[in-house]
């Protein structure tokens, strides 16, 4: 059988997201920030939502995300996606809101908005992007930073007496009341990918019948921010990240 | 027996040869180009050894750029 035979319309079982539009993406090469906009897009199609979502996107690298799926976003201040979304789920009850973050936006200068919309049980969708170090600017140290880590501003690596402990915000979210469902998932591996998917799948189905806050974490690499090419940098992140964030469901009812 | 055979089609301008693809097939079917690049400079993906493919997807899975398309085929 000739390759021309297998490639026909017919034969297609896998391409790229309806919703993804066809604009060049500015993320690096091999980012996972990719691999979730594409998991975004699949989903919003697969439950048949393109008209009804209203997503948020953060500043830091993902500031950009409107660019990329063909639904309705908002462009949030820095960190304040979760009040935002807050407003529209309160005003447009019949509408998927999700916010899309960094661990810049919601663990550093969004903490205070991230735990109190969880708290309120706001009715909305958290993905939340770990790769443990402030991509856009440059490789800083972020909460989420592993100890003794390498960044632009800790170039002998994080000091717990100086820089504090790496900060598990899902474990966090999960103590509080208003939220439903909780999870760390990863996007190094097609079978992670598909676990993650059926996780986004989840956190939105929870949105819409309005169980409480949903909160989707994702381990991340940054290969740039790591110095490192993208195959090496997620092999580091399954032998390094995963031991601080261990992957799995933290709460779900 | 039926045989499963697969085939990718990598949109080489969309695609910037960061190597997970390649990494990832479990029957080493994909490869960076050595030499040709496209148009932003990117050593683009390629079938190397289009026989071998199985259409399990996983490339098309881990694509941060969503540039590869699977096809499936059965054979006699």
């Amino acid at each position: 059988m000739d390759i021309n035979d297998i490639i026909k319309p017919e034969n297609l079982v896998y391409t790229k997201p309806r919703l993804m539009n066809d604009n060049h993406m500015h993320y690096c090469p091999g980012c996972s920030h990719g691999v979730v906009h594409k998991l975004i897009a699949e989903v919003i199609d697969e439950l048949g939502m393109e008209e009804k979502s209203v997503g948020v996107s953060p500043v830091g690298c993902s500031v950009f995300a409107y660019n990329y799926i063909d639904i309705d976003w908002i462009e949030a201040a820095h960190g304040r996606a979760p009040a935002v979304a807050t407003a529209v789920k309160r005003l447009m009850p019949d509408k998927l809101v999700f916010t899309y973050q960094g661990d810049g936006d919601l663990a550093a200068i969004g903490t205070c908005e991230t735990i109190q919309a969880a708290n309120r049980g706001e009715n909305i969708a958290i993905i939340f992007i770990n790769n443990a170090i402030y991509g856009m600017t440059g490789g800083q140290m972020a909460p989420t930073t592993l100890i003794g880590m390498k960044t632009a501003t800790t170039p002998y690596g994080r000091r717990v007496d100086l820089n504090g402990y790496p900060f598990k915000v899902s474990d966090t979210m999960a103590l509080l009341e208003g939220t439903c469902y909780v999870t760390r998932q990863s996007v190094h591996t097609p079978a992670a990918v598909r676990k993650a998917k059926a996780a986004i799948k989840k956190a939105f189905q929870n949105s819409m019948a309005g169980k409480g806050t949903s909160m989707v974490e994702i381990v991340s690499s940054c290969n740039s921010g790591w110095k490192m090419s993208p195959v090496d940098a997620n092999k580091w992140m399954s032998e390094h990240m995963f031991s601080q964030y261990p992957l799995g469901d933290i709460k779900d009812i | 027996m039926a045989k499963i055979r697969g085939a990718v089609v990598v949109n080489i301008e969309r695609c910037k040869g960061c190597n997970l693809c390649v990494d990832t097939c479990p029957v080493n079917v994909l490869e960076l180009q050595p030499k040709e690049v496209n148009n932003r400079g990117y050593h683009y993906a390629y079938m190397k050894a289009p026989d071998l493919c199985i259409a399990c997807q996983s490339c098309a899975l881990v694509c941060p750029d969503g540039c590869i398309d699977v096809y499936r085929a059965k054979t006699e």
